[in-house]
């Protein structure tokens, strides 16, 4: 083999890894937003309920169950595609989830699965009065907690 | 030659340890300091258990619900030194701190000395509990006496040498230990309220400030914001120029664990605000209040 065959060689397998290494980089880049995204919303419909619970929004029932309409549908979407393989905290500087999703993946989506139960719980007390809806949204938000103490990044 | 060298420093060091043992009284807590206690007050001493995170560190880990009320230890600090294992203290005579008399237990929160007189080490946020009323460390022993009893053995530290060597933590202490409050600047006394929370129960400074050299908390950068003590990441600053949340909103916050945009917390945060939930509404108000008069 020639200098030069053998330097082409290379340098075509040197563009399949860096292609090989990338696709996955624009991929995940879309997944770190959707999910990003998903949650947004819920901190927006969490904070219509929130809002009410700690008095400083007046409890109106159609809109807590819009609210909780809403966050029981967000528990719905399958989160197959939102959490792709090397989209860590490393992956982007705005994300803060921790490599141990990847190792506990079963315990991961057993605490995605716990929100869907709150949220379904919430979707039933939000529209019946002010302590029905605080009492169903102090389980959402543990839920939140519960994975965000295990699978968040503090800051 | 450097064999006699060492030989003589490893002398001087190990007569040094023997001296400082033979100065440190056994227990510095006197006879007068105890007579001046009530009895246990349970109530109290719950506020205090709850006020002081016990269970974040003392509880297994992922302990849940009723199950954190037993403090069989566990959690894991890994730090430059080594890392620290909390130690069992539910009510067991043998693995726990069953057996344990007030005096010792006031001796270990107050002075950072275990039953044996020697020093403990300062992952257990002695440095904090040493600012607390002795009143109400008693009314926690008397609350932790009341908690199930648990046989499980404390895991022994696994600390890098020197830090192994135990009787160096006189020194140690001999420097850091009479830091007092780390804000002397004129407070509200709601701030005065919740400075006592902070600093001498919740400890808020052990994450959210800096350390030295050393291990001990930076007093010139406090509650500044601090790298993460258990992972990547920074755990943020809490300063009025930093954290320009309102007082209603921090007092919030450590109620129901979502930010002013209803974000949710992350991290160690979510098990403080489990602690910090139970307290009562007046406490978190004058935490917030504390953290709003912050210089």
């Amino acid at each position: 083999m020639t200098f030069s065959a053998s330097f082409t060689i290379k340098s075509t397998l040197l563009a399949a890894a860096l292609a090989v290494a990338c696709l996955p980089a624009f991929a995940n880049e879309g997944a770190i937003g959707a999910r990003q995204g998903q949650f947004k919303i819920m901190a927006l419909n969490i904070g219509v309920l929130g809002s009410m619970a700690r008095g400083t929004v007046e409890y109106d029932a159609a809109q807590a169950q819009i609210a909780a309409d809403n966050l029981a549908a967000i528990s719905q979407l399958n989160q197959a595609f939102n959490w792709p393989e090397g989209s860590d905290m490393m992956a982007a500087t705005t994300n803060r989830a921790l490599p141990a999703i990847w190792e506990n993946q079963d315990d991961f989506l057993a605490k995605w699965a716990a929100f869907g139960t709150a949220a379904t719980g919430l979707q039933a007390a939000a529209g019946n009065g002010l302590e029905a809806m605080q009492a169903a949204l102090g389980p959402v938000g543990g839920s939140c907690g519960a994975c965000h103490d295990a699978y968040r990044q503090p800051q | 030659m450097w064999k006699k060298l060492i030989l003589s420093a490893s002398l001087a060091a190990f007569g040094g340890f023997l001296l400082i043992w033979a100065v440190f009284p056994r227990s510095p807590i006197t006879a007068s300091t105890m007579a001046v206690l009530a009895d246990p007050n349970l109530e109290n001493g719950a506020r205090v258990f709850w006020a002081g995170g016990c269970a974040s560190c003392h509880a297994a880990n992922g302990a849940k619900g009723e199950a954190r009320l037993i403090l069989t230890g566990g959690r894991a600090f890994e730090t430059e030194f080594g890392t620290f294992y909390a130690p069992n203290i539910s009510a067991d005579a043998n693995a726990g701190i069953g057996s344990w008399t007030m005096a010792q237990f006031l001796s270990a929160m107050q002075h950072g000395r275990g039953p044996n007189g020697l020093p403990l080490y300062p992952a257990f946020p002695y440095t904090a509990y040493r600012l607390a009323d002795p009143q109400d460390m008693a009314d926690l022993y008397g609350y932790l006496q009341s908690l199930p009893a648990d046989p499980s053995l404390s895991r022994d530290h696994d600390l890098t040498f020197p830090f192994n060597i135990r009787p160096a933590l006189f020194f140690w202490q001999a420097l850091y230990l009479e830091q007092g409050y780390a804000v002397t600047a004129p407070l509200s006394d709601e701030a005065l309220r919740g400075r006592y929370l902070v600093e001498a129960l919740a400890h808020c400074g052990e994450c959210h400030t800096p350390r030295g050299a050393l291990g001990a908390v930076d007093h010139g950068a406090w509650l500044r914001g601090a790298p993460n003590p258990s992972g990547q990441g920074r755990i943020p600053p809490l300063t009025p120029d930093e954290l320009t949340w309102s007082k209603d909103e921090i007092a919030a916050y450590l109620n129901d664990g979502f930010t002013p945009s209803f974000d949710s917390a992350g991290g160690h945060m979510v098990d403080v605000i489990r602690n910090m939930a139970i307290l009562q509404p007046d406490d978190r108000a004058a935490i917030a209040q504390y953290l709003k008069e912050l210089p």
